[in-house]
């Protein structure tokens, strides 16, 4: 039977599985949608604006481990994706991208809605291709799903002309398998690189297990608690990497870096041996690289060989997939014997007494943290949790202490504020049975307010607790410490009623602008099973994240809450730990 | 420090702006970059001559690697090897430089290979400092335009890119 090339695209999506089409049709995908619609194994969600359903099918893919579908139009369709492309590329998630183009003989000719889409993306995917001959098509597709799930995850753009979706030929077989002479991502370590790894770790006094966001995409939970434990060793998270290893459990000291804490930092800086476990020594993590860890000898274990040696230089570099890298250590390690750290933990617990995510309460003023800790304490810790950019972004971090993998889903890596509402509405169409909160703030809310919509008519009720103090919170705290408190476009006049703008929307609002109002409000937000509700919070607006490294310092130069002076230069002697 | 470093890659549409767009992104210095088919049409390769200390040229070769239409990436400099580069240069010779010009044709083992009224273009291979040396010797006044090929390089021996 002959079957033109949407209906073969729409059926190599059946065969990879989808169960979601996350776009906003346009000229180039008019036969692509048609296709889509004629049958029933994929439900495609029509969002409000492309930069959505790029998010979209983010949060889905982050929540689910599935990858996300995106589909979108020629021209502007492909460019307003192209910041939750590079979202997704940053933070490594795996994702498909299916953009129409206008027709082959038209591309070059600056026909209508054209744009040279996989020149626009080509640095903000893993891959992408423009598929010339309808032949093509299914084993493109195969390609594409291949290449964003395995090794280092990341997004990948199909770029298809409309002709190419018009024409009809009779399809072969969906193929089975795909054979890429040029690509072949290493899994398993080398064996000798383990057993030097083994040998370091015990010989170390001072270690620390460092572990990102590697851990949660490449499912390496169960290991790296396996590792943990069997070792003993303290363990630090990146922002990426939150939930791999409980939050509160003893042996996890929290996230470290820029906004990390006093005992994260401190341990980082007194280390010998920092074991880092998919993660990638990003400029937050590390601040100045020249005063970074300047005790220890590195272990680096990612699945991308590019990222070890690119910003410290590792002692031992093991490239592999993380679960099955920490397999294969952890039976090589089981039943060693290690060295007493009992000294290097007295030293961190003396550290943790510094409490450095206390934080003052004031009288009439709802702070920011204590929301952060109220939806802990009514999720009971088990809610999926999205989050936005900026100060309620590190406070969710900070704060919810995420026990499981994926369920924080946030942007890590490019920072797109606008990402967590519909990077909810994603999370929330994977997992159905699941708690979904969104933690914004009246910034970053409304780069995305339009996908409010969406969300009603695909019934995806998610918790929306807006942290709202009318300033872009982050740049007003950088202008304090560092602009002489000039807060130059920072504060944000003639904000939109929140709650008449959800009730517009179909979807239930709550004001709070007391404290003792908070649980209530939040109890009664999650009482509605069916609902999306938007808990507006009128929070403290003079409220800064501590601690905090100013850009470019050293782990040991914090600013600490309620502290003028930098916390800096602790006198600990480390040779005596 | 100066490297050569040879890519083979897959012949397809979009790969060379892949590469090139890697070092633009990514701010690594390129002197030069040549490719073309080889003996098996569905590959090409490439040679990149940059600089860089050995980390640059580390993250050079580990970032080239990660493109998905790599098949193989080699640093040449770490390795016994053959380079060579090719250059046409047109020159307008007045008749008293004419002499000159057959004489450094012959000194540096190279040829005229097109000659007008006016103008003779000259062919010159080998390594890129005897045509820098070539080039200096000129009376740069006739020179009408220069191109050059940009390095290639091949390894010497029994080793092959893909053996």
């Amino acid at each position: 039977m002959k079957l033109n090339g949407a209906q073969i695209l729409i059926n190599s999506l059946q065969s990879e599985g989808v169960e979601y089409i996350f776009g906003f049709p346009g000229g180039a995908v008019l036969h692509i949608c048609d296709a889509l619609e004629a049958q029933n194994d994929i439900t495609n969600v029509l969002v409000r604006h492309e930069q959505g359903a790029a998010h979209a099918a983010d949060g889905y893919a982050r929540a689910s481990g599935k990858p996300g579908v995106v589909l979108v139009t020629s021209g502007p369709g492909i460019t307003n994706a192209v910041t939750g492309i590079a979202t997704a590329h940053m933070d490594s998630i795996p994702m498909v991208v299916i953009s129409g183009q206008v027709p082959s003989p038209l591309i070059g000719m600056d026909a209508f809605q054209e744009v040279d889409a996989t020149g626009i993306t080509r640095s903000c995917v893993k891959h992408n291709f423009l598929v010339r001959d309808i032949n093509e098509i299914a084993n493109t597709v195969k390609k594409a799903f291949h290449i964003a799930t395995t090794g280092r995850p990341g997004p990948v753009v199909v770029d298809i002309p409309k002709d190419k979706t018009i024409e009809q030929i009779t399809p072969k077989s969906y193929p089975e398998e795909v054979e890429m002479r040029s690509y072949k991502p290493t899994v398993k370590a080398s064996n000798r690189q383990i057993k030097k790894t083994a040998e370091l770790i015990l010989n170390s006094k001072r270690p620390i297990i460092y572990s990102g966001g590697g851990c949660v995409i490449g499912n390496a939970s169960n290991e790296l608690r396996e590792f943990t434990r069997m070792t003993g060793f303290p363990i630090t998270q990146t922002l990426m990497g939150l939930g791999a290893y409980p939050g509160n459990d003893e042996l996890s000291l929290g996230m470290l870096g820029m906004h990390g804490t006093y005992e994260s930092n401190m341990a980082m800086y007194g280390a010998d041996c920092v074991i880092a476990i998919g993660a990638r020594f990003d400029d937050r993590i590390t601040g100045s690289l020249d005063k970074f860890c300047p005790n220890a000898k590195f272990i680096h274990v990612d699945i991308d060989p590019s990222q070890i040696s690119k910003n410290v230089v590792a002692d031992i570099p093991i490239v592999g997939q993380v679960n099955q890298v920490l397999e294969v250590l952890n039976k090589e390690l089981k039943d060693k014997k290690f060295q007493d750290i009992s000294k290097w933990w007295s030293q961190i617990n003396k550290w943790r007494e510094m409490d450095s995510l206390a934080y003052k309460k004031k009288p009439g003023v709802i702070k920011p943290q204590t929301v952060i800790e109220t939806l802990y304490e009514v999720t009971k810790g088990k809610a999926i949790v999205t989050s936005d950019v900026g100060q309620h972004q590190m406070w969710a971090a900070q704060y919810y202490m995420f026990d499981e993998p994926r369920r924080w889903i946030n942007s890590g890596g490019l920072g797109t504020m606008g990402f967590g509402l519909p990077a909810a509405m994603g999370a929330k169409l994977a997992m159905p049975g699941k708690d979904v909160a969104c933690i914004t703030s009246e910034g970053s809310i409304q780069m995305m307010t339009q996908e409010l919509s969406t969300m009603l008519q695909y019934s995806t009720p998610v918790k929306i607790i807006n942290l709202n103090n009318g300033y872009l919170g982050m740049v007003r705290q950088w202008q304090e410490f560092f602009y002489e408190n000039r807060y130059a476009m920072s504060y944000m006049d003639a904000l939109p009623d929140f709650i008449k703008l959800a009730e517009s929307y179909g979807h239930m609002g709550i004001l709070v602008e007391k404290e003792a109002d908070l649980k209530p409000a939040m109890l009664e937000a999650f009482k509605q099973k069916e609902r999306t509700v938007f808990v507006d919070i009128k929070t403290d607006p003079t409220e800064n994240v501590f601690p905090m490294i100013p850009a470019g310092g050293a782990h040991c130069d914090m600013l600490l809450a309620g502290r003028d002076e930098m916390v800096s230069k602790d006198e600990t002697d480390l040779n005596a730990v | 420090m100066r490297h050569i470093i040879s890519v083979l890659l897959e012949n397809e549409t979009g790969a060379l702006s892949r590469v090139s767009g890697l070092f633009s992104q990514r701010g690594f210095n390129i002197e030069s970059l040549t490719v073309a088919e080889t003996s098996d049409s569905s590959l090409s390769r490439m040679t990149i001559f940059s600089t860089g200390n050995d980390r640059v040229i580390e993250q050079i070769v580990k970032q080239l690697n990660k493109l998905i239409e790599v098949v193989k990436v080699s640093d040449l400099t770490s390795q016994d090897h053959v380079e060579r580069e090719l250059m046409l240069v047109k020159v307008c010779p007045t008749n008293k430089d004419e002499l000159e010009i057959k004489q450094l044709v012959d000194i540096f083992s190279c040829k005229i290979v097109d000659v007008t009224e006016k103008t003779y273009t000259i062919e010159i291979s080998g390594k890129t400092k005897k045509i820098n040396a070539f080039l200096n010797a000129l009376n740069s006044a006739i020179i009408m335009e220069v191109s050059r090929t940009g390095v290639t390089g091949i390894s010497r021996g029994k080793k092959a890119i893909l053996k």
